[in-house]
């Protein structure tokens, strides 16, 4: 398989990412280098074998339902881009 | 003095507890030897004397009031990829380039409470994504062996600081090689702990099912004493283990006679640079002048161990790294039309390279229409490898091998390629993806002097036999003790 | 030719938990903007999630009392999208195994039984909060209500009407807070619904659906796939296709309106998240929950309909919710099962009604069980009217008086019962209302209802209405 410069650029929509056409261009080639590498898994029969996720094998431990945190909401917002009223400001958001 | 630059823990240790140096002398030691060196290596991307100082000052008090905590007062580094707070933490990255962590990763707690002292936060590839140390938005980090020379990655920073006595311990993280890989570049001894065993609360996430912290030291001891204060239960990590406490430095000193070394065929193969091999041959052959016996075994499915990496790796890296979005803390463009673009323009602009390409890997692996292809495929592929490694513990103790192909390269000699870079982890990436400690110790030198390091690979939890096992070598070897010329 | 609506609903359910779903914030309603968005409500790097178990608690019990399957090894996945109230930009759900598997629901539309089927229900973290009024050109984002537990519980497409898909709504909300695991306030959104909606000639394979998203109360439920069914098949009769898309309902106009956002970019990426172990419910556990559950609704209705001689619609109102049925069994406990029929009659009319003027709940009735079954019992045994049980009813809802013989006593409602004493009053209207007389003997039989009422009226409602009734007819007829 080999990517064109419309899957890379809708791939990076996807993941938020600006890129240039020129961008586009060299990470095309770059990430076929890359998936040339990755396609040698496809020769592996892997019928029957149940996929890995963790690198442990337990299951979830579970949290007694009770309020830990305290509010910090000045050190959080000290820190952040924009605020205003204890809320964080965003360029508007249309539905 | 200055012989306490080149010292191990427990000399320091004793030293301070025999009040021949104060916790402040000491950082103050090491402090004075980054501003000598750091403008020439760059290890360290964030220092802070006032408050090494301070916290120096604390432990001097704790041992005046009666704590004899084994590491009290010993002054450390920690990759910038843990969140300290009061510090910047910046991942190596311009996106985190202002951000002031507001709380302490665990580890970096749990050190605090052991008694050592921050010196400042370590370079390193940016977020933990690369080889060589040259993805970093604060340089690279030199190799004090050859500064024309890469320290490896991603725990660079680490690496260097240790390989120039800049620091007696460091704290590191592994993902796919990042401990070992340049722990033997820079002729140290590194450990990345089974998965589990190192809460990785407020370690920042690359590939969350990979990740793991670490110690780095110039020995195997020292490694094992800084792990004593690094593990634990943490109830804010779901994949932390619940275990006894264990003591990493009491098998130490046990003699090596009937240890079986698995010596993995496919480690040995092509690819590996000639004085490599010959420097881990010499490492078998002294293993074997120390009772062990070497028994041939297979790993038949670690030469997926890079494809199936490079799939599963970058597919949580690209949803981990989603919260980078300029919205509550770090880098925003100074310019955008509207949300979409705001997102777009910080995303592109605060990132590096080689993190928008393995974003763009990762997020097209997951995409509709390829998921099974490669994610899925990846996953039973990684089964495979850690089924191969149980298979392979039948009949051995641990398993040794090369922790690089290579010696340190030369900047730019890979970084144009992103296939060549990634095989830098061809033989510490499949330890990552079965979640079993790996570990490498300098085992001599290459050509030019470079060091090499020697791959140990144990069950899972048998940390303390893998420092037994590198102890035992480096009672009868120096080079962790090498230090480099002019440093 | 006619066309058939088919209609699925997805709802989201806030548990009732003190703290979030993956993190110890407060979930409390109503704090000041980002005091309950702790580090790992605001995504800060290095943070991680850990499973509130109460969540899973909630989950067990819907699951067992929808008769579902409850998964094993469930696994939680993230699914990836940016907004700016998603944090992480990613929400932990639940997608290939959830932990509720099937089940399903009765609902009674026009008396008609209906089995609604349940797709499933699984464990996610909500959203934060965009405000979008306030910032001249900016959206505020609060964070407080990002990580609050849900449940979403999913439907077949079961539901063919509006009305249907109501009244599983309704029901579904009745079931949540029998349970105990959401406070069904849907003007704080705790409780919302979104609406597959499609329409298709009777027999064919469905047609392409829009979801109408984040409906938060039954009307405009009701009015927006009301809307929408009626949009739909004008675009088909007027030979467009209808595109699947993702709709908003805008109360002000009645209309649905499709989103601006580009459906094509939806690629949610889900994969298993690698900072969450499968969850697993083991059989015991399973056990333990059920023991601490209530009688369930349905179990009640029949029970209902059986031992006490309800009929299936008043057993199905009066179970509609925990607190109406225990005040129901609270009263038939003083009243006796003999009068069961009656004290739901007062339970879902008077009571229902009084309560639903003044928008209390029964747990704050001014007017006990104890109360009311007194009322009842003084009915049945002739001391007082009907009528006068309304005063009754009436004077103890207003705290005159502290129960309904107390009432009775102290206003003189007692119902007058000696015979010779109504006789001489019916004596004295008929002596009054010759004309009345002279009607009815003349056939009218409305007359006689005049004459009962001028009866009633002289013993100011205190005789027994049916003496009246008999010995009028008597004296007339005799």
């Amino acid at each position: 398989m080999s990517l064109d410069i419309e899957q890379v650029q809708r791939i990076a929509r996807l993941a938020r990412i600006e890129i240039s056409p020129a961008e586009a261009a060299t990470a095309r080639d770059q990430l076929n280098g890359i998936f040339g590498l990755i396609e040698t898994m496809q020769a592996v029969d892997t019928a029957g074998i149940a996929p890995m996720s963790h690198a442990v094998d337990m299951v979830q431990r579970l949290r007694p339902d009770a309020v830990t945190e305290a509010d910090q909401r000045t050190a959080f917002q000290a820190i952040a881009p924009e605020t205003d009223a204890g809320l964080y400001l965003v360029p508007k958001v249309i539905e | 003095m200055s012989d306490l630059i080149n010292a191990s823990l427990r000399e320091l240790s004793a030293a301070l507890e025999a009040k021949q140096v104060s916790s402040v002398e000491l950082s103050t030691m090491f402090l004075d030897r980054i501003e000598k060196l750091n403008p020439e290596i760059n290890a360290f991307v964030t220092l802070d004397r006032a408050k090494t100082l301070a916290q120096a000052a604390e432990m001097d008090a704790r041992r005046a009031a009666g704590d004899t905590s084994p590491l009290l007062g010993i002054p450390l580094g920690h990759k910038d990829i843990f969140c300290t707070e009061g510090w910047l933490t910046t991942c190596g990255s311009k996106m985190l380039h202002n951000f002031v962590s507001p709380y302490d990763a665990t580890v970096v707690t749990k050190l605090k409470q052991a008694g050592l002292v921050t010196l400042g936060k370590l370079n390193m590839d940016e977020f933990a994504m690369g080889s060589s140390n040259e993805t970093s938005y604060f340089g690279p980090v030199k190799n004090p062996w050859d500064t024309k020379r890469v320290p490896g990655g991603s725990s660079g920073g680490s690496a260097a600081a240790i390989a120039a006595r800049l620091a007696p311990v460091v704290t590191g993280t592994d993902t796919g090689g990042s401990i070992r890989q340049p722990a033997s570049l820079c002729g140290l001894t590194g450990l990345k702990p089974t998965y589990g065993v190192v809460s990785r609360y407020g370690m920042i996430a690359f590939a969350s099912s990979l990740d793991q912290a670490g110690p780095m030291a110039k020995s195997a001891e020292d490694c094992a004493l800084l792990l004593n204060g690094m593990v634990g239960f943490d109830e804010r990590d779901s994949t932390s283990l619940q275990r006894e406490t264990e003591d990493y430095t009491r098998d130490l000193n046990k003699p090596l006679s009937g240890l079986r070394i698995g010596l993995p065929k496919e480690f040995f193969g092509e690819g590996m640079a000639d004085d490599v091999r010959a420097t881990v041959e010499a490492a078998l052959e002294q293993y074997r002048q120390l009772g062990a016996t070497t028994v041939d075994i297979t790993l038949p499915n670690s030469g997926l161990s890079v494809p199936a990496y490079y799939v599963i790796a970058p597919a949580e890296a690209s949803s981990n790294l989603s919260r980078f979005d300029g919205v509550r803390y770090g880098y925003r463009a100074p310019e955008f039309t509207n949300l979409d673009d705001m997102y777009s323009k910080s995303r592109a602009q605060g990132f590096g390279s080689e993190v928008k390409r393995r974003i763009l890997i990762g997020t097209y692996v997951l995409s509709h229409g390829y998921y099974d292809a490669y994610y899925l495929q990846a996953q039973k592929i990684r089964r495979l490898i850690a089924a191969d490694f149980v298979e392979a513990f039948k009949a051995c103790d641990v398993i040794m091998g090369p922790a690089s192909p290579d010696t340190a390269f030369a900047f730019g000699e890979k970084s144009g390629d992103p296939v060549k870079m990634y095989l830098s982890d061809i033989y510490t990436i499949s330890t990552n993806l079965a979640g079993l400690p790996g570990m490498s110790i300098p085992a001599g030198f290459g050509a030019n002097k470079l060091p090499v390091g020697l791959q140990i690979i144990g069950n899972y939890f048998d940390e303390a036999k893998m420092f037994n096992v590198a102890h035992q070598y480096q009672q009868v070897t120096s080079w962790h003790r090498e230090m480099p010329a002019g440093i | 030719m006619k066309w058939e609506v088919v209609i699925g609903l997805e709802t989201h359910a806030q548990l009732q938990t003190k703290s979030k779903i993956f993190c110890g914030a407060s979930t409390a309603f109503g704090a000041e903007p980002n005091t309950q968005a702790d580090a790992v409500s605001l995504a800060l790097p290095g943070v991680l999630p850990v499973l509130n178990r109460e969540a899973v608690v909630c989950a067990i019990k819907f699951g067992l009392a929808i008769g579902a399957k409850i998964t094993e090894r469930s696994v939680f996945a993230r699914k990836n999208y940016f907004y700016p109230d998603l944090p992480k930009g990613y929400q932990i759900s639940q997608m290939e195994l959830p932990v509720v598997d099937g089940g399903s629901l009765t609902i009674n539309v026009d008396g008609n039984e209906k089995t609604v089927r349940l797709t499933r229900a699984h464990l996610e973290e909500d959203a934060g909060k965009s405000l979008h009024e306030d910032f001249a050109g900016r959206t505020g984002i609060d964070l407080n209500r990002a990580g609050t537990p849900l449940l979403e519980i999913v439907s077949e497409p079961d539901m063919r009407s509006a009305a249907e898909a109501v009244a599983y709504a309704k029901k579904l909300h009745e079931l949540v807070q029998w349970i105990g695991i959401c406070d069904g306030n849907m003007q704080e959104g705790s409780f919302r619904c979104d609406a597959n909606v499609s329409v298709r000639r009777p027999g064919d394979p469905y047609g392409t659906r829009r979801e109408i998203k984040n409906l938060n109360s039954f009307r405009f439920l009701e009015q927006a796939i009301n809307y929408e069914v009626q949009w739909q098949i004008n675009e088909i009769e007027e030979g467009r296709k209808i595109q699947q898309a993702t709709v908003l309902f805008d109360p002000d106009t009645g209309e649905t309106r499709s989103m601006r956002s580009k459906e094509d970019a939806h690629d949610y990426r889900y994969f298993p998240d690698p900072d969450l172990l499968p969850l697993e419910i083991t059989e015991a556990w399973k056990a333990e929950v059920k023991a601490t559950m209530p009688e369930l609704p349905q179990a009640m209705q029949q029970r209902f309909t059986g031992e006490y001689g309800l009929s299936a619609y008043d057993a199905d109102i009066i179970t509609s919710s925990r607190e109406m049925a225990q005040y129901f069994l609270d009263t038939v406990a003083v009243a006796g099962t003999a009068s069961a029929k009656l004290c739901a009659n007062w339970i879902q009319g008077d009571l229902a009604a009084r309560l639903n003027r003044e928008e209390k709940s029964i747990a704050e009735a001014p007017i006990s069980a104890t109360q009311l079954a007194g009322i009842i019992q003084r009915i049945v045994d002739n001391t007082i009217s009907n009528k006068i049980g309304k005063d009754v009813f009436d004077a103890l809802w207003n705290g005159d008086g502290a129960n309904a013989d107390a009432v009775i006593e102290a206003k003189g409602w007692k119902q007058i019962t000696d015979t010779g004493e109504i006789e001489a009053i019916i004596d004295e209207v008929l002596a009054a209302n010759q004309k009345s007389v002279e009607e009815f003997r003349a056939g009218k039989e409305k007359a006689f209802n005049a004459l009962v009422g001028q009866a009633m009226k002289a013993t100011k409602g205190k005789a027994n209405p049916q003496q009246v009734n008999d010995l009028l007819k008597q004296k007339l007829t005799g």
